[in-house]
């Protein structure tokens, strides 16, 4: 087990450095810098200003090198220009170059600076994280328990009028693009004019004007149901269906199998025959789709962040690619590399735990 | 929750009238009509039939788990006296399990992957019983030990795909035992096991049976296993039972024609393919929704008379004299039960020519690697151990062996489709071991083809059997043109006895003999001098098997083709072959005429195989030689003798030799070849497994 996990880290390593690699590659092509130049130098600069602007900005030179600096293992660049000032990638504004490090890069911490908000990325980057870690929590605590009670439910008895229910209910959540549930739900729950709310308001159910609150800008600081509910049912309904068909799928598989009958024929009660064995069999398959949400969570919730104006990751990422913030964008490439290898990681160790008859060597 | 108004004399369960339908959107099929049995306490019954005919439903209905489209739409099911057929979910569930248990086919699908072996097992006295975790656990380990299962507390830690197929069914057997049930219902219990494992198995479920006193339901289509096992039986035929009775006397005097063409169409000692060939069941198996009026077995029947058996619905007749003997036709009274066969014209043996099939030393190593990224340990399975043969023009060669044996391996080098590791193979006097299939001629291919093992999977399923064959042609370069091919095609279709309008047929639309005879066509488009039947007829009816092979052997005779016919079967393989080569975890360890490997001396297996085979004529007298454990695994063969670990014979050969030594092939008198220690003297004193009994 510790030398699998071992060596799936190495893979793993292997993986993100790549996956780094082919990102670092596309946000560092000539037109992206010539356009970074522009905006940081002056807009009117000619050609070969933007070219030098390049070479002294330490752009310059083979996209291997540059990728070795920014990842931390070639020492960054430096430069002395006319005026006798040094300048390089691990000095600071105004410090010493006598004192600054040889190496800067991702893997001594220094992920750059964002040139959207003027701060340091990696700062940037684990705040917006935290506010999407606290989305992704509650989406997956709603998610993932009514998901699989959903699809169990529906596949224990294919066919029978609550698999029907059910499966209609999971169809026409997934269905549903977030933008227009989302919407849909702002318009029912937290419209002061439309929907349940006023209604609610003039029967003296609720005190505010609304039931729940349109906006999600206030969760960030303090997360309440009032505020948080409809931005995590925004996202939790589009996964909940998409997990009950993988789970419903499963489940009637497993019920149709010989030892279910076996075990009805040992006489098991029904509920102990899906409790006790079905359900662990049922689970093999919809584990895996369940890891996979987390990254498509971290990137996905892009819509519903905006939606509700909630300062996420997602709502970074967009920031970070409309304004062509190369450091912020690579942040966020390596957050989000590094999520999908830890899921996946965990998935399959977890798929062990599950299926007996796989067995890590 | 024994029922104390129940009178231990009537009979346990008592079937009466029985009717099953399943319902389709189309319309309603009845699967069972009309079917009465009883079953005494302490008494074993038998139901034989081929598949379809509704054996399998029965059971099912006496557990009433026939799913969402099946219905009991007439009779009783009376279990100690209350009718099952009117339980509630709630009662029924007391009793299953507990007091009717049921054995399945497949072992391993009826296991829970995901659950342990001793927490299935507990889960039967737990529901029953009330009984607590750790009685319940200790009462497991102690069935473990009962079904003859070493280290039992190993095995209730473990995961069912850690067992062999033969310890899983041991488990099955456990779990059904496990709350001690008055009835057991078997379901081709042994059907997915090697021959060698059935007889262990078989051996246990009579054991058992007599030390619990518990009454089996034991479904099978092998006659010899129910002759082996069971008191009564009874016989099914589309649905129906056609004959019940005493298993000798419906063995001895069976009064209802199907049973006696099933009789006649199985190969028994005694049978031969020249002088006593089998006789097929004519016809096909009628559909459930297009059984004929009157007697279901009327148009294949060869006593049928027009007017009376097709007139209305046959009664069971009770056959006076004999122990509850009843048939179901309408003429048994006035058949001559005791004419003999009338024999079909015996056949000219085909001569045999000169050798075209020559191995030498074939080795055949598969290297397994066991570290999941290819960087563990690498373990050489040795499929193929220095095989020597030579197969001669119009002449069946037999290669026999239990599964993991090596002979499917074998041919696939024959094939082409491996290369061999070491050895040489000479086809027709060329070196073909080393040539895989893509790199041989065309020729070389259409001379060696195959007939595979399951015609259900082997036809494209979107092409009509016509165009399938004449692909075929296309690929063997046979005929100038489509007219021709068309032609030769419709030729191929007559060789093996198929109606021309089959051509135009999809394989969906054929029966399994039917369409293992497209197989055979499509072996032979290219005029194939050697042909590797492998199991050609083991996924099909005993009643068409007879057929298959006949069809084979007709092939032979005429094309003077050489057949290497690869089986499990002994039966079959006495009837048809000439010679047989015995094969053990990839060493041929015997090999001779028929006649030298069916009689003493034999190798030890060879000696084991034969006594393992149930032999459904009650006039044989076998002697029962069970092996204990199972075939060792290929990439750990055991030192020395590869079959000294389960050998009966291994303390008579002096010096611990079998551990050491792999014996050399001695040649016996006649060319008859030993891989064994054994001295002459030993070999020699060897008595035959099977004897028939002087009338």
């Amino acid at each position: 087990m510790l030398k699998f996990v071992a060596r799936r880290l190495g893979v793993m390593v292997l993986t993100a450095l790549a996956l780094t690699f082919v990102v670092f590659y596309l946000t560092n092509l000539p037109p992206n810098l010539e356009k970074l130049a522009r905006t940081e130098g002056s807009v009117r600069m000619t050609d070969q200003a933007v070219a030098s602007w390049i070479e002294n900005n330490g752009h310059g030179g083979s996209v291997f090198g540059r990728y070795a600096q920014w990842l931390g293992v070639a020492p960054g660049w430096k430069l002395t220009d006319g005026k006798g000032v040094t300048r390089g990638r691990c000095i600071q504004n105004n410090a010493d170059p006598a004192t600054a490090a040889t190496y800067c890069g991702v893997l001594q911490g220094e992920w750059g600076f964002s040139t959207v908000f003027k701060k340091p990325v990696l700062e940037s980057v684990l705040q917006k994280l935290g506010s999407t870690g606290w989305l992704m929590m509650w989406v997956m605590i709603v998610m993932v328990p009514v998901s699989l009670i959903m699809g169990v439910l529906s596949g224990m008895r294919e066919g029978s009028r609550l698999d029907r229910s059910l499966s209609i209910v999971a169809i026409a959540t997934t269905a549903t693009p977030e933008y227009v549930s989302g919407v849909i739900l702002v318009a029912i729950f937290a419209s002061a004019t439309a929907g349940i709310s006023p209604l609610l308001h003039e029967w003296g159910w609720i005190s505010g004007k609304t039931l729940f609150l349109g906006t999600a800008t206030s969760a960030m600081d303090k997360i309440t149901f009032w505020n948080f509910a409809l931005p995590v049912l925004t996202i939790a309904l589009y996964g909940i269906g998409y997990i009950a068909r993988m789970t419903r799928a499963s489940m009637t598989e497993v019920m149709t199998q010989q030892y279910i009958r076996t075990a009805r024929l040992k006489g098991v009660r029904f509920r102990d025959v899906v409790l006790k064995h079905a359900l662990r069999n049922a689970l093999i398959a919809p584990f895996t789709v369940i890891m996979l949400q987390f990254p498509w969570l971290l990137n996905g919730v892009v819509i519903t962040e905006a939606l509700f104006n909630y300062k996420g990751f997602g709502w970074t990422l967009v920031q970070a690619a409309g304004n062509n913030d190369i450091d912020l964008l690579l942040g966020c490439s390596v957050v989000a590399v590094l999520v999908v290898l830890v899921t996946q990681l965990i998935s399959d160790i977890g798929y062990v735990f599950l299926n007996p008859r796989i067995r890590l060597a | 929750m024994t029922d104390t108004t129940w009178d231990p004399s009537k009979p346990i369960l008592e079937i009466e009238n029985l009717s099953i339908s399943f319902f389709t959107r189309m319309r309603e099929i009845p699967a069972v009509m009309d079917f009465s049995c009883s079953v005494m306490a302490g008494e074993s019954m038998g139901l034989v039939g081929e598949s379809g005919c509704g054996k399998s439903t029965v059971a099912l209905a006496v557990m009433r788990d026939l799913g969402k489209n099946g219905r009991i739409v007439g009779g009783t099911i009376k279990f100690k006296g209350r009718d099952l057929t009117h339980m509630g979910d709630e009662e029924l569930r007391h009793i299953r399990g507990s007091e009717i248990a049921m054995i399945y086919q497949e072992p391993m699908a009826s296991l829970n992957p995901a659950m342990k072996i001793g927490a299935q097992l507990a889960e039967v006295p737990m529901i029953h019983q009330g009984m607590a975790k750790d009685e319940a656990w200790k009462l497991a380990r102690q069935i473990v030990a009962d079904v003859r299962l070493p280290d039992p507390d190993r095995i209730l830690q473990a995961y069912p795909h850690q067992l062999s197929g033969g310890q899983q069914q041991r488990i099955v057997i456990a779990m059904a035992l496990m709350s001690k049930p008055a009835l057991l219902i078997l379901d081709e219990p042994t059907t997915a096991l090697d021959v060698t494992v059935e007889a262990g198995i078989v051996d246990l479920v009579k054991d058992l049976g007599h030390k619990y006193g518990t009454s089996m339901l034991f479904i099978s289509h092998n006659l010899g296993l129910i002759l082996d096992v069971c008191d009564r039986l009874c016989v099914m035929y589309s649905g129906e039972a056609v004959e019940t009775g005493n298993v000798i006397e419906v063995f001895d005097k069976m009064r209802h024609p199907y049973t006696q063409a099933l009789f006649r169409s199985i190969p028994l000692p005694g049978a031969d393919k020249n002088s006593h060939p089998l006789v097929a069941i004519p016809g096909n198996f009628p559909l459930p929704h297009e059984r004929p009026k009157g007697c279901n077995f009327g148009p294949r029947c060869d006593y049928f008379q027009d007017g009376r058996c097709n007139a209305a619905e046959v009664p069971m007749f009770p056959v006076p004299g004999d122990d509850r003997h009843a048939t179901r036709c309408i003429k048994w009274t006035e058949i001559d039960w005791d004419a003999p066969m009338t024999l079909k014209a015996s056949k000219p043996k085909t001569p045999i020519g000169k050798v075209v099939l020559k191995m030498e030393d074939l080795k055949k190593y598969y290297s397994v690697s066991s570290g999941g990224f290819g960087s563990g340990t690498t373990k050489v399975v040795k499929a193929n151990e220095t095989l020597s043969f030579e197969a001669r023009e119009g002449e069946t060669l037999a290669i026999v062996g239990e599964s993991g044996c090596g002979k499917s391996t074998f041919a696939k080098v024959l094939m082409g489709l491996e290369t061999a590791t070491s050895g040489s193979i000479l086809l027709f006097d060329e070196n073909v071991q080393s040539t895989p299939i893509q790199q041989r001629n065309t020729d070389t291919v259409s001379s060696v083809q195959m007939v595979f093992q399951n015609p259900f999977d082997t036809l494209n399923p979107s092409m009509n059997v016509g165009r399938q064959i004449i692909r075929a042609l296309e690929i063997f370069k046979q005929g100038k043109s489509d007219e021709e091919r068309h032609a030769r095609m419709l030729e191929l279709l007559d060789l093996v006895k198929l109606p021309r309008a089959f051509a135009e047929r999809m394989p969906r639309q054929l029966s399994g003999g039917q369409k293992q005879r497209v197989g055979i066509a499509r072996a032979f488009a290219g005029g194939a001098k050697v042909v590797v039947a492998d199991e050609p007829v083991s996924a099909l009816d005993v009643s068409v098997q007879a057929a298959v092979t006949d069809l084979l052997m007709d092939i032979q005779r005429e094309n003077k083709t050489t057949l290497l016919f690869i089986s499990h079967d002994l039966s079959i393989v006495r009837y048809l072959s000439d010679r047989v080569m015995v094969m053990y975890l990839g060493h041929v360890v015997e090999m001779g005429t028929t006649d030298q490997v069916f009689q003493p001396p034999y190798h030890p297996y060879t000696e084991a195989l034969l006594s393992a085979v149930p032999i459904a004529d009650t006039k044989v007298i076998r002697k029962r030689i069970v092996l204990e454990g199972d075939i060792p695994s290929a990439m750990n063969p055991p030192p020395g003798c590869p079959f000294q670990t389960r050998c009966r014979w291994k303390s008579q050969v002096p010096g611990g030799l079998c551990d050491i030594e792999m014996p050399p092939m001695r040649t016996l008198a006649g060319g008859h070849q030993i891989k064994c220690h054994l001295s002459d003297e030993l070999l020699a004193s060897m008595e035959p497994v099977i004897k028939i009994a002087a009338e």
